[in-house]
């Protein structure tokens, strides 16, 4: 029987990976998928705390994790593609001013 | 047989994570991605998130995954990336300490910690998991009376990031313009 534990690990472990991604990687677009996985940790551990605790509460506010996922990749994406147009193939190294 | 997909699927995700962070090729990333995003589908499956599973499978594996695909391939950025090199010295160490320091006080954490209802906190807003409706009856119910603001907020945060993304690419273009015809001047 699989406990609530071993789902709480699983996201820990998922959530680790991504941080570290996210610090290691310098490609935008690679660092936007590594806080992809961290959001999908948080989402298990909803979900997990949702079915432990009997509440619907917390697949509820999975369903919002997903709507901010949604626009957060939309608009990063948008500003990665404005970046790429005035300065190609640039790295987060090299992205330190907001200015294009 | 839930242990068995519990162990699969874990096994599936951790792998397609570690694919995310180690692959050279952004496609290969996104694929990886997409593996994991799948056995996390079937981790809500497991966990009688059913309505979630689906949500997860159409707007993750399905609209955010091809949005990176789209990018990937429209900035042409589909080469190989060179990971030998460090950028910052002793990034990558100090990286893995921070990683397994996170990791391991999770995980003390959650081992310490007894998961449970409590009747000593707050009780607001909660809402009993029922077999009598279904799993997107329930979850409506909720969402359209308890949390309504927060629904009809998203809805608004929604509107303003297309309009955010648009008006990005646009002004781009325009500045792009009038340095094109300075340069012809």
């Amino acid at each position: 029987m699989v406990t609530a534990t071993w789902y709480l690990i699983l996201a820990a472990g998922l959530f680790t990976i991504g941080a570290v991604g996210l610090l290691v990687r310098r490609n935008p677009l690679i660092m936007f998928m590594c806080v992809e996985l961290m959001l999908n940790a948080v989402n298990l551990t909803f979900i997990t705390f949702g079915r432990e605790l009997n509440d619907i509460g917390g697949q509820v506010s999975v369903f919002f994790v997903l709507v901010v996922a949604a626009a957060e990749v939309v608009v990063g994406l948008a500003i990665v593609v404005a970046i790429n147009r005035r300065r190609p193939q640039a790295t987060a190294d090299d992205l330190s001013a907001l200015r294009g | 047989m839930e242990t068995a997909v519990f162990i699969v699927c874990a096994a599936i995700v951790l792998a397609g994570a570690l694919g995310v962070v180690l692959a050279r090729n952004p496609v290969h990333a996104a694929l990886s991605l997409v593996g994991t995003l799948f056995g996390m589908a079937v981790l809500f499956l497991n966990l009688e998130a059913h309505f979630l599973a689906a949500v997860q499978i159409i707007v993750y594996a399905g609209a955010i995954v091809v949005l990176f695909l789209f990018v990937i391939m429209l900035l042409g950025v589909d080469r190989l990336e060179d990971l030998s090199v460090e950028p910052i010295t002793g990034q990558r160490v100090l990286a893995a300490i921070v990683g397994l320091g996170t990791f391991v006080l999770a995980v003390i954490f959650i081992l310490s910690s007894s998961i449970g209802p409590s009747d000593s906190g707050p009780q607001i807003l909660t809402r009993d998991i029922t077999d009598q409706y279904s799993n997107l009856r329930q979850i409506a119910d909720v969402l359209f009376t308890d949390y309504v603001y927060a629904f009809e907020a998203t809805a608004a945060l929604l509107t303003i990031s297309v309009v955010g993304a648009v008006v990005m690419s646009r002004r781009m273009a325009r500045s792009d313009e009038t340095q094109d015809t300075k340069v012809d001047d």
